[in-house]
């Protein structure tokens, strides 16, 4: 809440006099001021039953209130608002924060319990109680994601060339829109135009990795698309320029300089999109379905993968409910480190792979 | 030799000559580009199609016996419901978190805190599931009481509160915290572009650091928390898994956020009936798919025709 | 390898705005030839459009001729890729590629056209490049570096470098030395006059002080106004033209007077 980091305006001499040296709260008065609402804030908490929860929303309030009548006495009416809004701010960042902690915590506690060997290593098949694991579904959404990216990167990453590139006029502007717009395309809807199209194609019943890989390409390929142009528009022309000017044909002057100068940003933008696509859960549900054995075929029947797994072991658990749950939060937790160590990747290559500039 | 001198006959261009190699690789970038719109055209047409049998079948066909608009319209009331809800609670605190990271946060971790907003994005929905089920929810259980008890005359907390939570409620709370990554996002980038002139010139005046940011920062990001809270309801509005596990939806249309019988919503409507569905059934669900296909499209075109808007006044920087 | 250059009732466009108008001229093989002018007159313009760099902007395009040891640059055959072959080209800021090491820079006009090479041959070939570039005695030790990684003038002598190992019969140069220091500078400079014997060169130089030391013939454009087309004015020996030029907006330009 310390927010005496300005320091006194200098002003040239001014007709109405010196500047008079401004009344200010000592540094540490605010947060003390802060500290002392929280108190009070327990306190009442303390008389109504004393419960957390209550104790930090009555502490909050006291405590943003007591810095802001206690700035308004000390420094005035602009000074006190400015306090006043600096704890706001504050405040909405921690309140941000306590779900992300909780969440973290939760599937950490609760995941732990089956995050053994076995649940790496065994599949479902013919486990109706305890043991069992997500060796099959892990499998299913590494191969489901992989056919994904085969799918997206190539298409994604042809447009970004075509659209920073090539594109002019309305087919530019009309690709650079829907890309947007597709961006935002629920996650269920992909998975029932998949569903619809392949319905078309095969005839009903059919279920296929390669329909869930579809579903989630309509989700992927925005967003390949629109990391893959920005990172594109960042390579300087000169480059381009140098190139042509030694004679070589502009499709080889993008591939040869253009895509090795931003390579680590389209491996970053790549990496990113794999890790939003590779937790969806709506779009494999009803494409892909799940199974309890092992099918590592994409182009064959029903596949287990990672979200779904988890899914349907918390809210379909058979007689031992507790091993269903255990396995459902160990499918979270490993989901979740699936995608955290996707973004640290994703990390990593823009450090490694950032060509060496000089200038 | 008149400088201004129009050319004496149009000129003609000179015909391109262009490599194989050159035409092979633009014709396939271009190629790509019009496949997205395909595709984009496809996901509408796929859909009209498998939605088309459920349009046309007699209403006592559809599931409910009542016609597809009663089978739809309490699914698309308790899809708003959520989502409006959810952007209520997040905008504020969004635009909070853009300003703290941007003009607040000492600047050596403000980058760091902007990343760390940036994971509750990374985070699948069906983890959001899981632990607003198992944590959101228990916890929120005294709220519904203290509010059938204190706010019971407003029709949204009519009660009788749910005991176990699962409640439209909690649903928003859940669907906020799902897309404040992405609203506070935009405004992080928008506040962050407000041009420093404006600021320093206010600093200038003597402006506090809050009279700053509402003379220079606020009136210059209106537009882009706009567009982010228009990109957020669209998120929420199509959100399934989380909803799926977290509501005990399918009664019906109501207002009530706090009790124990919830519309559902289109998107988790699906999932959960899809599994299952035969027949006519599934058409009936792809056309409230449909329905949330163009309820989202409608809400994310005019974000971006806002955001694009925006962009186009903003050349100066 | 040097050609001649001869370029007939030459108009520049950029859409539909005449950017440089009617230039004729006769670039003579073996010769440094500087273009002057104030800023915006269309010089580097005309340069680029000798090489057909200038297509790389949309809708940028010329009507007239050039004509390089009778070979139409602009004939309907012709491919732009061919012709920025033949005519090399240094920028105003050097550009090495950042992804290349210094050996691969000087290569990188066969490496990215794909040309097979043996190794003693592409180690030749990079140290006559480099030698040529007046750069191999500071680098020879260190060509697995980034090119990036030298100094501004090093670098643009490495780009020159790079220019020269595609052996082409022309060099363009866009303002070489804008973006250097006077060491840089006089370094450029002298590597021209060597250079001189095996190219045909033109320069685009806002310096005038170098147009004189190293070119052998001299043009200058101007325009009339803003928004007017450029102009060549006059192209004589350089000599002549800062001595005893012909025109008079030619002499005011160069002793400083505008009028």
């Amino acid at each position: 809440m310390s927010t005496s980091t300005q320091s006194p305006v200098r002003v040239a001499e001014d007709p109405r006099g010196p500047i008079r040296p401004q009344r200010r709260l000592p540094r540490y008065a605010a947060l003390g001021l802060y500290l002392a609402g929280i108190a009070l804030g327990a306190a009442l908490s303390a008389l109504t039953g004393f419960s957390i929860a209550l104790t930090v929303i009555y502490g909050v309030i006291l405590g943003t209130l007591a810095v802001y009548v206690g700035a308004r006495a000390v420094e005035g009416r602009r000074k006190a608002t400015d306090r006043l809004v600096t704890a706001l701010v504050t405040t909405a960042f921690a309140i941000a924060m306590v779900p992300l902690v909780s969440l973290v915590y939760t599937v950490l506690d609760k995941g732990l319990a089956r995050f053994d060997a076995q649940f790496f290593t065994n599949s479902m098949f013919r486990v109706v109680g305890e043991g069992g694991g997500a060796y099959h579904a892990i499998l299913g959404t590494v191969i489901i994601t992989a056919v994904t990216a085969v799918i997206s990167v190539p298409i994604g990453l042809l447009t970004a060339i075509y659209l920073v590139e090539y594109g002019s006029g309305r087919l530019k502007r009309a690709i650079t829109f829907f890309v947007d717009v597709m961006t935002g395309i629920p996650s269920i809807v992909a998975g029932l135009f998949a569903f619809a199209l392949f319905t078309l194609l095969f005839g009903n019943d059919v279920r296929l990795g390669l329909m869930g890989a579809a579903a989630l390409s309509v989700l992927m390929i925005p967003v390949v698309v629109r990391s893959c142009e920005e990172v594109l528009k960042l390579v300087p022309n000169e480059l381009r320029e140098a190139s042509y000017a030694l004679g070589v044909p502009k499709w080889r002057t993008i591939v040869k300089v253009v895509l090795p100068t931003a390579i680590a940003g389209l491996g970053t933008g790549i990496t990113l999109a794999v890790a939003r696509v590779i937790g969806e859960t709506a779009p494999l549900l009803i494409t892909v379905g799940l199974i309890t054995g092992t099918n590592l075929n994409p182009f064959d029947g029903r596949m287990a993968t990672l979200p779904v797994f988890a899914y349907y072991q918390l809210t379909q658990p058979g007689t031992a409910t507790q091993a269903f749950l255990d396995r459902a939060w160990t499918a979270a937790l490993v989901l979740i480190i699936l995608v955290m160590v996707l973004n640290v990747v994703a990390r990593l290559i823009s450090r490694l792979f950032a060509p060496k500039t000089g200038r | 030799m008149t400088a201004t001198k129009a050319p004496t006959e149009p000129p003609s261009t000179p015909r391109v000559v262009r490599r194989a190699g050159d035409r092979i690789f633009a014709g396939s970038a271009k190629g790509s580009g019009i496949f997205i719109l395909l595709v984009l055209a496809g996901v509408a047409a796929f859909l009209i199609s498998e939605a088309i049998p459920a349009l046309t079948a007699p209403a006592e066909d559809i599931p409910g016996g009542e016609g597809l608009a009663s089978y739809i319209a309490p699914l698309i009331l308790g899809t708003l419901l959520g989502a409006v809800l959810a952007l209520l609670v997040a905008t504020p605190l969004a635009v909070g978190i853009a300003l703290f990271v941007t003009y607040y946060a000492p600047r050596r971790i403000a980058a760091g805190l902007g990343y760390v907003i940036d994971l509750l994005a990374a985070i699948p929905s069906v983890v959001y599931g899981f632990w607003g089920l198992a944590v959101l929810a228990p916890a929120l259980v005294p709220f519904h009481v203290w509010a059938e008890d204190n706010l019971g005359w407003i029709p949204l907390f009519a009660g009788p509160a749910s005991t176990s939570g699962r409640t439209m409620f909690t649903v928003g709370l859940v669907l906020a915290v799902m897309i404040l990554p992405i609203i506070s996002a935009i405004a992080r980038e928008v506040f962050s572009q407000a041009p420093a002139l404006h600021r320093e010139a206010a600093l200038a005046l003597g402006a506090t650091r809050w009279e700053m940011i509402k003379m220079a920062v606020l009136p210059y990001g209106k537009s882009g928390v706009i567009a982010g809270a228009m990109l957020g309801l669209g998120r929420a509005l199509g959100e399934t898994m989380a909803v799926a596990i977290v509501l005990s939806g399918g009664a019906g249309a109501t207002l009530n956020l706090i009790s124990s019988s919830n519309p559902s919503t289109i998107a988790s409507n699906i999932a959960l009936r899809f599994p299952e569905a035969t027949g006519l059934g599934i058409n009936t669900l792809i056309a409230s798919g449909l329905v949330l296909f163009v309820i989202t499209l409608g809400v994310n075109m005019l974000a971006r025709w806002i955001v694009n808007r925006r962009a186009d006044f903003s050349g100066a920087n | 390898m040097a050609k001649r250059i001869e370029v007939s009732d030459l108009n520049i466009y950029y859409g539909n705005f005449l950017a440089v108008e009617g230039v004729n001229v006769s670039i003579e093989p073996r010769s440094i030839t500087a273009l002057i002018g104030p800023s915006g007159c269309g010089k580097s313009t005309f340069l680029r459009s000798l090489n057909r760099m200038h297509e790389v902007i949309p809708g940028a395009r010329v009507e007239g001729k050039v004509v390089m040891d009778g070979q139409d640059l602009y004939g309907a055959d012709t491919d732009p890729v061919d012709v920025r072959r033949q005519i090399g080209m240094v920028f105003q800021r050097p550009n090495p590629f950042p992804t290349m090491s210094i050996y691969d820079n000087v290569i990188a006009g066969n490496r990215l056209n794909s040309k097979k090479m043996k190794k003693s041959e592409s180690d030749d070939l990079v140290e006559r490049a480099l030698r040529g570039a007046n750069l191999w005695n500071e680098v020879k030790d260190r060509l697995d570096r980034p090119g990036s990684s030298l100094s501004g003038g090093q670098q643009q002598r490495l780009c020159i470098a790079r220019a020269i190992a595609v052996e082409p019969d022309v060099l363009l140069m866009d303002e070489p030395c804008s973006a250097l220091d006077p060491i840089s500078t006089l370094a450029i400079e002298d590597l021209m006059a060597e250079l001189r014997d095996r190219f045909t060169i033109v320069i685009v130089t806002h310096n005038m002080q170098q147009a004189a030391r190293v070119s052998t013939s001299t043009g200058f454009f101007n325009l009339n106004g803003v928004g007017q087309p450029g102009r060549l004015i006059e192209f004589n020996p350089t000599e002549k033209i800062f001595s005893n030029p012909d025109q008079k907006a030619t002499e005011d330009y160069i002793s400083g007077r505008f009028g």
